[in-house]
């Protein structure tokens, strides 16, 4: 009796079960631990000498003033470059809204950097902005700007960051506001013309507000996402020089792997983690709204 | 080209850079802004590294000496072996457990559906900084760090809420019509789904695929964090450690660089379409 009961798990719970498990194991159980050992002192080669300190670490974190130094950076590099991405990634978007031909290869082509490891991103810029041998610094000189430190300065380090983080996030913003902007019932901006609307009042009247939830919902995201984002940076510069460009979820990192700080390390990523929940259930109030689920 | 040929063919002008609408120069522009890195990479990878210092546009003597030398003489070929073996495995893995999770959620009304989709969605956006520490402890507890079915594990983890949710919206589009039509023909459940909704939801299994790949072929953080061996260590780690080293060898690293980019070009262009309507409709919250 009691085996055909059980056998009657409902389908689709067996259905999801495999995701779950891997979900779970692999997503959940490390975010929960994560909080746990950053209320602990842990070693990483020695684990079994793990002493939970309540909050030591977090005021630890508060008392260092290179972790202030970091978030102002993490501030600059995440808004920063969300900014640029999206004025771009909406002119952009526009421009490949218009009647052109091979429209499909031109989108195909642009969203390139998206789909591009960014370790790839990181060395061609490398390559490209070298102090020595760089084609960015001859193009300078050649037109008399002179060659330009770019990484290995404290003022152009985080600047140069954000200028290649924005090449590698306009596409993806474009290809957003795209569908969005297909999406525009075009006998709207029709009526709006014929009411004599120029084009930049279609825009601004007429179509931003309907595609503007779109827009809210890729910028919060791109938001959150750039924030995490770090690979770049521990690439290209590892922080420096002096912490110039050092973001918290890189000095998390380097506290966890390089300082072997596995406790503060996960202290600075709650803390990122906490930061970032804003955004998050600001953005799953617009997708509620925006009824998805 | 074709577009220059064309409107000068309409203007009739004998000018036919006049007869070219702006807004081509302006996307020619962009399509020079993204590509030029990439043809510039690939440019340096033929240049003989005597005449790196002295390229304008193109090497004198250009060589794909480069490949080979990359190929044998680091271990290069290693790694991308290792990035294919771990991105199959992350592909299966994930659209196996996607398809079926994505199917339950669109074709089943239950208690608890839409506090999985919302955790799903939720999911999308841990940081990886969160888990990169705890993943270390739990990976090396189970016997699973330095190994690629750890790396698998991971990199499936995080590829799978988004893989979810992209084949949920395409079986969403399937008409519920066809299923009934299979059940009144007799069809189990089992088999309705794997002659209905599984054919149907082809071009929604390419795009989660070509997501679950990409994704595994192009992560970084993971891979270098959890590997530390030559015999699981990826492409990714490979080629940023060409750069630890003194002197950097760039004709290595752009040879490597091409070899990396090949599979995302191939995989990326053919399942485009299917990724586009994902990440806009399946949607906005790729």
């Amino acid at each position: 009796m009691r085996n055909t009961r059980r056998l009657s798990l409902p389908v689709h719970w067996i259905m999801l079960a495999p995701a779950l498990v891997i979900l779970v194991g692999f997503m959940i159980y490390p975010a929960i631990n994560a909080v746990y050992l950053s209320f602990t002192s842990t070693n990483l080669l020695n684990l079994k000498a793990q002493t939970f300190i309540g909050l030591d670490n977090f005021a630890r974190m508060v008392a260092d003033p290179v972790f202030y130094a970091a978030l102002v950076n993490s501030l600059w590099w995440t808004f920063g470059a969300v900014f640029f991405q999206l004025v771009f990634g909406m002119i952009g978007a526009l421009l490949l809204n218009q009647r052109i031909k091979l429209r499909g290869l031109i989108r195909g082509l642009v969203l390139l950097p998206w789909a591009t490891p960014s370790v790839l991103i990181a060395l061609m810029w490398m390559w490209i902005l070298d102090p020595n041998l760089g084609i960015a610094n001859r193009l300078f000189e050649a037109i008399g700007l002179g060659a330009q430190p770019w990484l290995s300065d404290t003022t152009t380090a985080l600047p140069t960051l954000i200028f290649i983080d924005v090449w590698f996030g306009i596409p993806f913003f474009a290809v957003m506001i795209l569908a969005a902007l297909q999406s525009v019932p075009y006998e709207l901006v029709e009526a709006a013309r014929i009411d004599g609307a120029n084009a930049w009042n279609t825009f601004w009247r007429v179509v931003l507000p309907l595609i503007l939830p779109a827009v809210m919902i890729t910028t919060t995201l791109r938001l959150i996402w750039t924030a995490n984002f770090f690979d770049l940076i521990l690439i290209l510069t590892n922080g420096g020089p002096a912490n110039a460009s050092l973001t918290v979820p890189l000095d998390a990192y380097q506290t966890a792997y390089r300082g072997m700080n596995f406790g503060l390390g996960a202290a600075l990523a709650v803390a990122q983690a906490a930061v970032l929940a804003i955004l998050v259930v600001f953005y799953m109030r617009q997708i509620r709204k925006s009824d998805i689920a | 080209m074709i577009a220059a040929t064309d409107a000068r063919a309409r203007a009739g002008t004998s000018s036919w850079l006049s007869g070219i609408r702006p807004i081509y120069f302006l996307i020619a522009a962009w399509l020079v802004g993204v590509l030029g890195p990439y043809v510039w990479m690939f440019i340096t990878s033929i240049t003989p590294p005597g005449e790196l210092a002295t390229i304008t546009i193109f090497p004198e003597h250009p060589t794909l000496d480069a490949f080979p030398s990359l190929l044998t003489k680091t271990p290069f070929f290693q790694y991308l072996l290792n990035s294919i073996e771990v991105a199959i495995g992350t592909v299966v893995l994930t659209v196996a457990c996607a398809l079926l999770a994505g199917t339950a959620l669109s074709r089943y009304r239950f208690r608890g559906r839409s506090a999985v989709l919302a955790g799903v969605l939720f999911m999308q956006l841990f940081p990886s900084i969160l888990l990169i520490v705890p993943l270390y402890v739990e990976l090396k507890t189970i016997g699973l760090i330095d190994n690629k079915i750890g790396l698998i594990l991971v990199d499936s983890a995080f590829a799978m809420a988004f893989s979810t949710w992209l084949i949920k919206g395409f079986v969403d589009q399937i008409p519920r019509e066809i299923e009934e039509a299979a059940y009144v023909d007799g069809c189990s459940r089992w088999q309705a789904f794997r002659h209905v909704i599984l054919p149907l939801s082809r071009p929604g299994i390419t795009a989660a695929a070509t997501y679950a790949f990409i994704y595994s072929w192009n992560e970084f953080l993971f891979a270098l964090t959890f590997t530390f061996s030559n015999d699981t260590r990826t492409m990714p780690v490979g080629l940023s450690l060409f750069v630890g080293e003194n002197l950097i060898r760039w004709e290595f690293l752009t040879a490597g660089g091409v070899l990396a980019a090949i599979p995302i070009l191939i995989g990326f262009m053919y399942a485009q379409k299917g990724l586009i309507a994902g990440l806009s409709s399946g949607a906005v919250k790729g």
